[in-house]
């Protein structure tokens, strides 16, 4: 057990990861000084600098991945997975049904996602449900260290592409990185359990499509991610006030998805929320509202989401973003409907 | 254009960074700030050469090309401070800064200020004749994709666009010649662009250089690129981790460094060698960081412009004083109605 912020949690479950398997390289831009400690320790070879040619060195980490090797590719941010869509969307994502299912390659995206820093709607993006659509990969997203490790942890085994997400504003280190730097005088709203905490000693490994229930509850089942999840929490709790007990659940995974435990929580309170920060059309949102209307459910629905272009100024960004407020506001109409 | 009025466009370009920087450390901006600190005598140089119907496409380093093309001050810092009466609404910030009137539009994706301006010259070329795009872009983005890919097309389209590419020795916070492959001004010319280099701490160089090949482009010769060496005085960002270590090791660095160490002496990973070699090539990464010119020392261009204007001293004060008053009067309607937080 050891207590950790989620960036540390990440770094450290790549660290033992390529201490364990010698096939696992780290790929990124300013790689070896972003991060050093797995440079002095493994050398060049093995944390390689990128050129700012993410079309390049997406593409030929897959073919790397295609020839043996378990590429660790690093973005700055996931917005930036706009330039390497190409090898994303038409190769890594397809080689395997291609083939026939015959060849895999076991590659790890790790991009850090999500705003509530002010650095606008080109860098704070989610683009979960975007990347969850495509057949062929598996998205992740951590919402505390502990699954932060086992998430990344069993990515590091899997035999296929795995992006996993890192939520900027539950990362210290990125928060300081991108947010802060070395200010005083700017304030974030993090969630002090998503942060840091505990996280048990390896080999910890958190299964892909298996969601956690974080708070159970009877009349409003709440669906969320990342920070979604501890927003959702905090109304919670403001609505138990209220007199209205919602069951929250963390997805940690979008594809695969467990269907099972949302089928499950809405067949109990006959309401779903779901609490998404990505893009509302055409997304996670209405993904969970399909699982359930396919298992022949007709719950009461709404959706806390983000529905434009993410804006800069901070208190244009914190009302498009789902907050406390617009979470209580729609579960409590959800109640009372 | 004589140095006295670049002179002042480099002064009003300085200066507009410093009332950034000073609002960016009050917590009254949010996010990264990349500063443009070093690139005056470029963007000056450079951007005095535009008139009406040319166009202009930049990076997240883009503040001072915006300041000397016109752009106004009070709803760029309204921008800047998340007002709803900023120059984008408060929903661009700083690296997604537009002016349509100006047509002026920057990016936070690095390479993608060329292909933005190649379609900025096609379509001048058919809606504006005799107008020109320049593009500003630095070493790291052209290793892009879509740069690669425009130096193609603007030569195959035979396109009138200037790429200015900023030289600061850095891609990020990685070396940039330890990422590229060749001479970018010989891989422009076998593209097929006409090419020049200039010291971009000269702005009297920049702009004859600048004027040159913007005046090929308007004449239908086709593309050019100018190299442009120029320092980068305040890292990638405000707070950049490198720069903080690089000048403070034990107040900045000691996490990292203890950090770096236990992993480097932990059991499992590289031979002695790749550890060896992992170590000295962060130093000297390091030691690069440190030597970086900084403000008001030798490399600065605005001492190499304020040079320049020395035998112009009567002048040269008029110009100080017209513009930290320009620049005084503008920072104080952008603050008004801005409450600042008690930082204590």
């Amino acid at each position: 057990m050891a207590e950790l912020s989620l960036g540390q949690a990440v770094d450290r479950a790549i660290e033992d990861g390529m201490a364990r398997d010698d096939t696992i390289v780290l790929i990124g831009e300013d790689a070896p000084m972003l991060r050093s400690p797995l440079f002095a320790r493994f050398g060049a070879d093995r944390v390689l600098a990128a050129p700012i040619s993410e079309s390049a060195f997406f593409g030929a980490a897959a073919g790397a991945a295609m020839a043996g090797l378990r590429p660790v590719v690093e973005l700055y941010m996931v917005d930036f997975i706009a330039v390497a869509y190409d090898s994303v969307l038409n190769h890594i994502a397809k080689l395997e049904g291609f083939s026939g299912g015959k060849w895999k390659a076991p590659l790890v995206i790790r991009a850090p996602c999500g705003g509530g820093y002010g650095d606008g709607g080109q860098h704070g993006q989610a683009l979960w449900g975007n990347l969850a659509s495509i057949p062929g990969l598996t998205v992740v997203v951590a919402s505390n260290p502990a699954d932060a490790y086992g998430l990344m942890t069993t990515a590091l085994r899997h035999d296929g592409p795995v992006v996993f997400l890192e939520p900027k504003l539950l990362s210290e280190e990125w928060l300081e990185f991108l947010g802060r730097g070395g200010r005083d005088t700017v304030s974030f709203d993090v969630p002090a359990d998503g942060a840091t905490g505990e996280v048990p000693d390896p080999p910890h490994a958190t299964p892909f499509g298996k969601a956690a229930v974080r708070r159970e509850g009877g009349d409003v089942t709440v669906v969320s991610v990342a920070v979604g999840v501890h927003r959702a929490l905090e109304a919670a709790a403001k609505l138990a006030d209220g007199g209205i007990s919602c069951e929250v659940i963390d997805l940690r995974s979008l594809r695969p998805l467990d269907d099972e435990t949302v089928v499950g929580s809405v067949t109990k309170t006959g309401h779903l929320l779901v609490v998404d920060e990505d893009y509302r059309e055409f997304g996670l949102a209405g993904e969970v509202a399909a699982v359930c209307l396919e298992a022949g459910l007709k719950p009461r629905y709404a959706r806390v989401c983000v529905e434009d272009t993410l804006p800069f100024a901070r208190h244009l960004e914190d009302a498009a973003l789902p907050n406390v407020h617009r979470i209580v506001q729609a579960a409590t109409s959800l109640a009372k409907a | 254009m004589e140095i006295a009025g670049l002179y002042r466009q480099m002064l009003r370009a300085r200066s507009f960074e410093l009332v950034v920087e000073d609002l960016w450390h009050r917590g009254l901006i949010a996010g990264e700030m990349h500063l443009g600190t070093g690139e005056e005598a470029v963007a000056a140089g450079v951007v005095t050469r535009l008139g009406e119907g040319d166009g202009l496409a930049l990076t997240h380093r883009c503040s001072p090309a915006l300041v000397v093309r016109g752009v106004p001050l009070v709803p760029m810092l309204r921008e800047l401070l998340g007002c709803e009466d900023g120059i984008c609404g408060g929903r661009g910030g700083h690296m997604h800064l537009f002016s349509e009137e100006h047509m002026a539009a920057t990016s936070g994706i690095v390479g993608a200020s060329l292909p933005t301006a190649a379609g900025f010259a096609l379509a001048n070329r058919r809606l504006r004749p005799g107008r020109v795009a320049v593009a500003f872009t630095g070493t790291g983005a052209m290793n892009s994709g879509m740069a690669l890919e425009t130096m193609n097309l603007a030569v195959a389209w035979s396109l009138p666009l200037l790429v200015v590419c900023i030289d600061n020795g850095w891609a990020i916070a990685t070396a940039s010649d330890a990422v590229t492959g060749g001479d970018l001004v010989d891989r422009a010319r076998s593209f097929g662009f006409r090419t020049d280099s200039v010291a971009g701490r000269d702005v009297r160089a920049v702009h004859k250089t600048a004027g040159k090949l913007i005046d090929l482009a308007r004449r239908g010769k086709g593309p050019c690129f100018l190299m442009a060496t120029c320092p980068r005085l305040d890292g990638h960002f405000l707070g950049d981790p490198l720069l903080r270590m690089a000048r403070q090791p034990v107040a900045e660095g000691k996490d990292t460094f203890s950090k770096v160490i236990s992993s480097a002496v932990s059991r499992g990973g590289g031979g002695l060698k790749d550890r060896a070699g992992g170590m000295t090539k962060m130093m000297s990464t390091m030691a690069r960081a440190r030597r970086a010119p900084t403000r008001e020392r030798r490399g600065d261009p605005m001492l190499a412009a304020r040079n320049a204007m020395k035998k112009h001293k009567l002048e040269r004060d008029r110009i100080d004083a017209e513009v930290e008053a320009e620049i005084n009067v503008a920072v104080e309607a952008a603050l008004d109605g801005i409450e600042e937080a008690d930082s204590g």
